[in-house]
């Protein structure tokens, strides 16, 4: 479950009303809203993320509102991977739901925008190929990394009831 | 060691004898609610695609609030969804356009103390307030909800904020709870329980004290909760659930907790929290003199009964400032026919404030009550960040109800205590 991408990087108290806006949601079909997702802090984000690409962020990613678009839309933009100091905790629930690891990393201030980064979410182990830098961050329970492996609760439960069935 | 309420409601709901914070346990949920929002259209939606059926209906409560009254494509097609699903799945409780979620739910006798419950909304944990442990959780969790009627559960920690003395004229559980955002930070209490307690708790109206529950979500926590009292009984039972005792669901006096805060409530000013975040509140001397676009008393925090008649005893023979303009979004219907029934709507009105339908509406940039581009606003609500009751460029103060009339008569922001 290793992930290789280049880092975004954003500052303290991104919530959920900046990741997904209301003008977003208000769209009959909401998923097509991550456009805007982010478009007051930086307009570009969703039009230049790539699949596989990092988010990092400092304390308190995700406080807010509880909508679940926020982690939706950042997968819809190419997000595979988080890395904060903390987390709101709905936010965190959600990103596992979602299939989107959520590490607790205490040093992302060293992380810059545009850093090659390789995370192991069961070591915790981040590196930062392009500072030659590397940095712990949390292991994740195991309960969680489950959900993911099975691409998220959805899944994970369509699992458990066929198995039940 | 004894337990706190908190602790005693996991430990039932969780078939044990006894928990403690730390443990990770799974909970039989008591009741979830779901609104237009996360609901039908997305938690909904994905238990079909599971395709097994709601775990028990008389437990689950759909409200719609978000996206009423707006005549746009999108909310009509949001509130169609949101009918067909509730019909064709024979959804027992289905409460359409009567207020808002968090203030529908306890009015409608869907809280009762003692009870684990979850809602997909940040704000569930309102019905702390009576005594039930109700946290929020996102859409796709409470897929997991509907299918199985379980959802795990690490144990908080939980610290006792006790309000000391009483509060003075003028100054309410909202300007407590602001205080504690100041104070502590919009993550102070990440993933704790938050317990109010104390003489000031006590001396407030179990209306009141939704407030400081509501905005537990501001402060981190994971919830807040409020042992019930016998006013607590009496308002449950005008509200649909007789027969509480308020004995059976308190802390022991042994209980542990990480923490022991105190607010105090004799020295505590009118606090307003400047934009963009509800932890710059300070005392409102500090933001004398900022001119206002809008006054807004609305959503799940500010806009209750007891909310209406704060400001009604404000505005009470005054009249707005021109050039702002003062909306009241009652925060449920039956709330708004009370006050029109004993006059506080009409003194209200009297003012030159305008009364809108019972929703979220302003509190996230919707309808009538959206900020214009470039507007500063003061509200009742209980957010104030970036973009969300308007442009990006807007500017959103926080306050009681108290404060946010006494601001729409200034047409500026202004201490109530100077109009009482
Ligand atoms: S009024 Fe605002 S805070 Fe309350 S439920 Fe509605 S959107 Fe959420």
């Amino acid at each position: 479950m290793i992930q290789k991408g280049k880092a975004w990087k954003f500052g303290a108290n991104i919530d959920t009303d900046l990741i997904a806006p209301i003008q977003a949601l208000k769209r009959e079909k909401p998923e097509e809203g991550y456009v805007h997702c982010l478009q007051d802090v930086d307009p570009d984000f969703a039009k230049n993320c790539r699949t596989g690409d990092i988010f990092v962020a400092e304390e308190n990613l995700g406080i807010g509102s509880s909508r679940e678009w926020a982690p939706h839309y950042l997968r819809l933009c190419g997000i595979r991977l988080l890395l904060a100091k903390s987390y709101a905790r709905i936010f965190y629930r959600n990103c596992f739901n979602l299939a989107l690891p959520a590490l607790v990393c205490a040093e992302t201030h060293r992380i810059s925008a545009g850093d090659e980064l390789e995370v192991d979410p069961l070591k915790g182990e981040v590196r930062n190929l392009t500072k030659g830098e590397s940095y712990t961050c949390d292991t994740v329970p195991e309960h969680l990394m489950r959900i993911v492996a099975d691409g998220g609760l959805l899944e994970h439960l369509k699992k458990k009831f066929k198995k039940a069935s | 060691m004894g337990q706190t309420i908190s602790e005693k409601i996991l430990a039932r709901a969780s078939g044990k004898e006894r928990v403690k914070p730390g443990d990770i346990v799974t909970c039989k949920v008591d009741m979830a609610m779901m609104h237009d929002s996360s609901g039908p259209r997305v938690a909904g939606r994905r238990l079909d695609e599971i395709g097994v059926p709601v775990w028990d209906m008389d437990r689950l409560v759909v409200i719609t609030d978000h996206y009423v009254g707006y005549d746009t494509d999108e909310s009509r097609a949001i509130q169609e969804l949101c009918d067909d699903w509730c019909k064709s799945h024979g959804v027992k409780h289905y409460i359409r356009q009567e207020g808002i979620c968090h203030i529908v739910l306890p009015q409608h006798g869907h809280v009762k103390p003692g009870t684990f419950c979850v809602g997909a909304d940040s704000h569930s944990t309102t019905a702390g307030a009576f005594g039930a442990f109700m946290v929020g959780i996102g859409a796709t969790e409470m897929t997991g909800v509907l299918a199985t009627g379980e959802i795990w559960v690490r144990v908080p920690e939980n610290v006792r904020m006790e309000v000391t003395g009483a509060l003075k004229p003028g100054v309410a559980a909202k300007d407590v709870i602001l205080k504690i955002c100041g104070d502590h930070g919009i993550m102070g209490f990440g993933y704790q329980v938050v317990e109010f307690s104390g003489d000031g708790v006590a001396a407030m109206s179990a209306q009141d004290r939704m407030t400081l529950t509501n905005m537990a979500a501001e402060i981190g926590a994971k919830t807040g909760i409020i042992a019930p009292d016998a006013k607590t009984a009496a308002l449950l039972a005008e509200w649909g659930v007789p027969g509480v005792n308020p004995d059976d669901w308190q802390s022991d006096p042994d209980a542990g907790y990480v923490k022991r805060l105190t607010v105090d409530g004799d020295a505590l000013a009118p606090q307003v929290a400047a934009p963009h975040s509800p932890e710059n509140a300070d005392d409102v001397t500090a933001y004398r003199n900022v001119k206002l676009g809008q006054a807004y008393l609305g959503a799940c925090t500010g806009a209750k009964l007891e909310d209406l008649r704060m400001a009604a005893e404000v505005v009470k023979g005054r009249k707005v400032a021109s050039g702002t303009r003062f909306l009241v979004a009652p925060s449920s219907v039956r709330m708004r026919e009370q006050a029109a029934k004993e006059g506080t709507l009409k003194i209200l009105e009297d003012a030159g404030a305008q009364i809108l339908q019972s929703g979220c509406g302003g509190c996230i940039g919707l309808g009538a009550a959206r900020l214009d581009d470039g507007m500063t606003g003061i509200s009742s609500t209980n957010r104030n960040f970036v973009g969300r009751a308007g442009p990006a460029g807007t500017k959103l103060y926080l306050a009681s109800p108290y404060t946010v009339a006494a601001s729409a008569i200034a047409g500026e922001i202004a201490d109530p205590r100077d109009m009482l």
